[in-house]
């Protein structure tokens, strides 16, 4: 099995899933809680992801970030190396691809907290920050968790945008879904039969302990039944 | 001393949909003010305009000095500024903290920091034992009592209760609606009291605003207002049982002698304006006798015959039809005394105070 790849892709998305951790729940308690105008475009632009075909993300990435544009530019003045083709590109690639599936949790876990609580929270003196931190992520834990693990999934499995993004250097891109695929191109069938079980093995637990989780603390996100 | 509340708004939900209120609050003798009026009328708006929740469109909010909302002015404090407590229908318990918890979150948001305080708290609602439990593991009443704990620790300047008795089962409703008569008069803050239960409204309230269509109609002693609605709609949401059109014939030495349907009712009111009037008579002041007695002045005695007899409860409802129908409100003993029964003849005692005069307008 390519152990490289496999450790560079549990590292990529565990970094992946901290910064969404980070970016998301801000992101998802602004959408699930603030009444303000402009809501709408916000959430199509997190749920884009969701439906654009990943190299379409890449391509855009690529040319963002590539050493033409002013962020690729400045990144390579002051690091001497260019972003693209490297685990950093890879990182801000991947956190755009897996946002709606660490945003869509939390806001739909936000939304589900009782309104009622965060105003008699902020009538009994707690800022709207205070309140977020102390009465609402509290209480949206199971959907946090949720979004937490799915986004960590969803990058360990990602493709398309690695390959736009990333290319294909051992130790620095290539993660287990690129590895299968070269495996393929080079009809080392076994290898790459091994590396697919142990996905899709890694793939179902994952999904199953989480909808054991939600169905305990009784909510269904991301499918409703 | 607490201070004064001043409020005079609009709130504009839908073009065809506005709430309006002019209320003056004061502390002293009159601290708790009752909301009261039908479910839909507007109540929980209004209480929501003053807690911060909810921005009128129009006018002002002032407690005391401080400015809480004005519209000219584009100034609106947010609820965290008002230093209020919010209590809302299902008490906002936060679940996953216990009682303690619950009181001290409270006061470390709002800076109040005083040892013991939690204790002494938890001591005036009775629910020292109860500190460790979360919210799920209380009674209803438990509940009510850890709500109120918290609101009061908060140290606010003003207390808004949202319907604070819905949320509990028949038989407890009784007993808490005492105990939180006894709490708010014990604090010395202001509060608000929003309820659409006519007993709610008498066993708490020392004034009352009573909230129909989207406005406040009529603000007084809540005994005033019961007895005293200063026109049929404020009559129709206290429950006036007997409101009937009449005329004024004769006014002298105070008496007013009006005319309602074949009989005449004398009515204390000395200022009267208009000729036609509906005079308005609560049930309970009607007294029932067999036969007319002697003359009693101040008294009216209408004869007349039963036309239905309605049991609710320990108290029998008694329509008798008296030239114009008048109900009437006796405890049972009373109606298996008079032997009464449908059609039987009766006469009808009402006080001469105990009739108001509404002007009407001639249509």
């Amino acid at each position: 099995m390519d152990w490289s790849a496999i450790v560079l892709s549990l590292r990529l998305a565990t970094v992946t899933t901290l910064i969404l951790l980070v970016v998301g729940l801000p992101v998802a308690g602004w959408l699930a809680l603030s009444d303000r105008r402009g809501r709408w475009a916000v959430d199509a632009l997190v749920a884009l992801p969701l439906v654009l075909p990943p190299t379409v993300l890449g391509f855009y990435v690529l040319v963002a970030l590539g050493p033409r544009s002013p962020i690729g530019r400045a990144y390579e003045a002051i690091t001497g190396n260019t972003i693209v083709f490297s685990f950093q590109g890879l990182l801000v690639a991947s956190v755009l691809y897996s946002l709606p599936f660490a945003v869509q949790p939390f806001a739909a876990a936000f939304s589900a907290v009782d309104r009622n609580l965060i105003e008699t929270a902020w009538c009994l003196g707690a800022s709207r920050v205070r309140t977020f931190m102390r009465i609402v992520v509290p209480l949206a834990r199971p959907g946090i968790v949720a979004g937490v693990v799915l986004s960590f999934a969803h990058t360990v499995g990602e493709f398309g945008v690695v390959l736009m993004v990333g290319g294909n250097i051992p130790g620095s891109t290539r993660t287990v879904s690129i590895s299968i695929y070269d495996d393929v191109q080079a009809f080392n069938y076994a290898r790459a039969g091994r590396t697919a079980a142990l996905l899709f093995a890694f793939s179902f637990v994952v999904l199953a302990t989480t909808y054991r989780l939600q169905r305990r603390s009784g909510r269904t996100w991301p499918i409703g039944s | 001393m607490a201070d004064r509340l001043i409020a005079s708004f609009l709130r504009q939900h839908a073009p065809a949909v506005s709430i309006r209120a002019d209320l003056e609050l004061d502390a002293g003798d009159k601290r708790v003010t009752v909301l009261f009026g039908p479910s839909g009328s507007g109540k929980t708006t209004i209480l929501r305009c003053l807690a911060g929740l909810d921005r009128p469109q129009e006018g002002f909010i002032r407690f005391g000095e401080d400015v809480w909302f004005d519209a000219a002015t584009k100034t609106n404090r947010s609820p965290q500024q008002r230093r209020l407590a919010y209590v809302s229908q299902d008490y906002g318990l936060f679940p996953h903290l216990t009682v303690e918890q619950n009181i001290r979150f409270g006061m470390d948001a709002a800076g109040v920091r005083a040892r013991g305080r939690v204790e002494t708290i938890l001591r005036t609602v009775h629910l020292e034992e109860m500190a460790g439990r979360f919210p799920a593991q209380l009674s209803g009443g438990e509940r009510q009592r850890v709500a109120l704990a918290r609101a009061l620790a908060r140290d606010p300047q003003l207390i808004l209760l949202d319907e604070p008795l819905a949320a509990l089962d028949l038989p407890l409703r009784d007993p808490m609606r005492r105990e939180l008569r006894q709490f708010l008069r014990s604090i010395d803050v202001p509060s608000v009291v929003v309820t659409h239960d006519r007993v709610d409204a008498l066993t708490l309230g020392d004034q009352m605003a009573v909230v129909s269509g989207g406005s406040i109609r009529q603000v007084g002693p809540v005994h005033e207002v019961f007895s005293r609605p200063i026109d049929l709609t404020v009559a129709a949401s206290v429950g006036m049982e007997t409101v009937a059109p009449g005329e004024i014939v004769d006014s002298s030495g105070g008496l007013v002698t009006v005319r309602v349907g074949s009989s005449q009712i004398r009515v204390a009111q000395p200022s009267i304006v208009a000729r036609s009037v509906f005079a308005c008579i609560r049930a309970e002041d009607v007294t029932l006798e067999t036969s007319p007695r002697g003359d009693v002045s101040a008294r009216n005695q209408l004869t007349g015959r039963v036309t239905a007899i309605q049991p609710e409860g320990g108290v029998v409802r008694v329509i008798v039809d008296c030239g114009f129908l008048l109900s009437a409100l006796i405890t049972r003993p009373a109606c298996d005394e008079l032997r009464l029964t449908e059609s039987s003849p009766v006469t009808a005692v009402v006080k001469a105070t105990a009739v108001h005069l509404i002007p009407r307008e001639i249509p």
